[in-house]
């Protein structure tokens, strides 16, 4: 095997196994920062030693027991330390709790397994920490992307991200974050701030705020890849097959959202015939799990089940865009979110014509949390198109494309403000 | 990337061969077991899409498309080791993460010698250039058409 191959292999069985190691790492030595580091040194010496080894039979237990010795010796130095100093409390070390002793980690290594990846995903969404941070610690401890590849998703220089891990870890440590996983309603309590940041990575791949690049697919695959685990850990969580069942949902029109050239196509221009049918069967079955455990509704299924209304429709025009608004309304109602209630107007538009839409985006515009975001004026510029008002929709247009961040997406206002003055367009603005 | 990982047919298979069957080798016993908890391994970690199992190939037909002509052929079809006799679909991160989940696959046809068969799937950026406006003008045409014939 050439070099490269070989490491791939090696990278292959961390990323499969690293969760489940920091998880079981952080379980026995209490301590996020101190997990990582000896899961990193078992993955070292795995590279030293598997090429010429070969990899083990079970190459997951053989990287827990590397690091097991590691945290052994760690936690025998680390006693020996404190006994010079005297002192068994408040040292420079940033692990809490009684760090415990090393038999006592020969038996934590047994313990509930399968507790380690939610244990691991529950402090890295810790509310604690601000949400860049937790996006960030979830991608390196349970997506085993390395700072590098994180930063290259997120345009951010490597050295801000290695940073926020850091402070992340510290966070975690001075707030003595507790280690154990919640149950029952303690746990459900939990899950809203995991599912934002599975969404929120889902988001930067599905539509890329910053950057050429309308998407980032890989993005997509790493949410909706620890949303499916998620989903299998925790199976009586409604909200969580609601999520899996958006991104699933979301995710099989990646590859018609987007032109030869780069540039989005929105939802009504799509050719339905390349949705990935896979991804849409099995985000019809988490939608249908999601309802059948949840009433009222949560905002995932919520918005599952608007994804789904388009998922059925066989084309632009069968979309039951009555059953949308309603949906909507839901959604307003339990989020009163200014964002929503824009969808919301589209909806509308949709279902019962453009001024009707118009007058509802119009209420929007003081809206202070809209004052900057882009699909403001981008909706108020289609819903003026269609209702033949070409010089106040292309203005508006050219401002929504000048608040427009990602270069693809700003083109793709400018084309349509460019349009408006030749042809009435009719709005499009749910991808 | 999403792969299609392919558990090529054998004797056994070919011959409907399950366990409980007295023909079977004493090792399928466990087979179920072992592929159901292999199976449950893929799930929780995210990586199967769908997966099945598929009856012997004299259950199957064949269509030979050969200038214009199509015959239907009957089966089960000869080169057993070339026929499939179950298949997954998985996403994963490279083709090194499905070989090492495939190196972790119990044995699927204890007492012959198998094999099992990865092929990366088609994605959008394998196109590139080539999937042209022409193209996408085509399949809208296909689309509409389909549509059409669905209405009817």
């Amino acid at each position: 095997m050439a070099e490269g191959t070989r490491r791939k292999a090696v990278e292959a069985v961390w990323r499969i196994e690293s969760p489940r190691l920091i998880g079981g790492l952080v379980r026995m030595v209490r301590d996020v920062g101190l997990a990582e580091d000896l899961a990193q040194e078992a993955l070292v010496t795995a590279l030293e030693r598997w090429p010429s080894t070969g990899i083990p039979e079970n190459p997951g237990a053989w990287l827990m027991a590397t690091a097991k010795n590691r945290a052994i010796d760690h936690l025998r130095r680390h006693q020996m330390a404190e006994r010079k100093r005297g002192t068994t409390e408040d040292d420079a070390s940033l692990s809490h709790g009684a760090a415990p002793a090393a038999p006592e980690i020969e038996t934590a290594i047994d313990e509930d397994v399968g507790d380690d990846f939610l244990r691991l995903v529950l402090i890295a969404c810790h509310p604690v920490l601000s949400t860049e941070a937790r996006v960030a610690l979830t991608l390196r401890l349970l997506g085993g992307l390395t700072t590098e590849e994180i930063a290259r998703a997120f345009l951010v220089p490597e050295p801000t991200i290695a940073q926020r891990i850091v402070r992340a870890k510290r966070t975690l440590a001075e707030a003595r974050v507790p280690f154990e996983v919640p149950r029952g309603e303690d746990l459900t309590a939990r899950l809203p701030s995991v599912l934002e940041v599975l969404y929120l990575i889902f988001n930067e791949g599905y539509a890329a705020t910053r950057g050429d690049d309308w998407m980032r697919p890989d993005l997509c695959e790493d949410a909706l890849r620890l949303g499916r685990i998620l989903a299998e850990l925790v199976p009586g969580e409604a909200e969580v097959h609601g999520l899996v069942a958006l991104m699933e949902l979301q995710a099989s029109r990646l590859r018609a959202r987007v032109g030869p050239a780069g540039e989005p196509i929105l939802l009504l221009d799509q050719g339905r015939s390349r949705w990935d049918q896979l991804l849409v069967r099995r985000g019809l079955a988490a939608l249908a799990r999601a309802e059948a455990l949840s009433r009222p509704l949560g905002p995932y299924t919520l918005q599952a089940a608007i994804a789904a209304c388009h998922a059925r429709a066989g084309t632009g025009a069968d979309t039951d865009w009555a059953r949308i608004v309603a949906l909507y309304d839901a959604l307003v109602e339990l989020t009163r979110s200014p964002v929503v209630e824009l969808n919301r107007a589209v909806a509308v538009s949709m279902a019962f014509g453009p001024a009707v839409g118009l007058e509802l985006v119009d209420a929007l515009v003081d809206e202070p949390a809209l004052r900057s975001y882009h699909l403001l004026p981008g909706v108020r510029g289609d819903l003026l198109a269609k209702l033949g008002r070409p010089d106040e929709a292309r203005a508006e247009l050219e401002r929504a494309a000048s608040l427009a961040q990602n270069a693809r997406e700003r083109e793709l206002l400018l084309a349509r403000a460019r349009g408006c003055s030749s042809k009435l367009n009719d709005g499009r603005w749910t991808s | 990337m999403r792969v299609m990982v392919m558990v090529k047919a054998t004797k056994n298979s070919e011959a409907g061969i399950l366990p409980g069957d007295p023909r079977a080798p004493a090792a399928y016993e466990k087979l179920f077991q072992e592929m159901g908890k292999f199976n449950e391994e893929l799930v929780k970690a995210g990586v199967m899409l769908a997966g099945d199992g598929l009856h012997p190939s004299s259950g199957g037909k064949r269509v030979r498309f050969s200038g214009g002509k199509r015959t239907v052929i009957d089966g089960p079809f000869a080169e057993t080791k070339e026929l499939v006799a179950g298949y997954w679909i998985w996403q994963v991160k490279s083709m090194e993460e499905a070989l090492e989940w495939v190196r972790r696959c119990p044995d699927p046809m204890p007492g012959e010698e198998s094999e099992i068969e990865i092929r990366p799937v088609f994605e959008a950026d394998d196109f590139g250039k080539e999937f042209t406006p022409e193209l996408r003008a085509q399949e809208e045409r296909l689309r509409a058409e389909i549509e059409r014939q669905r209405k009817s």
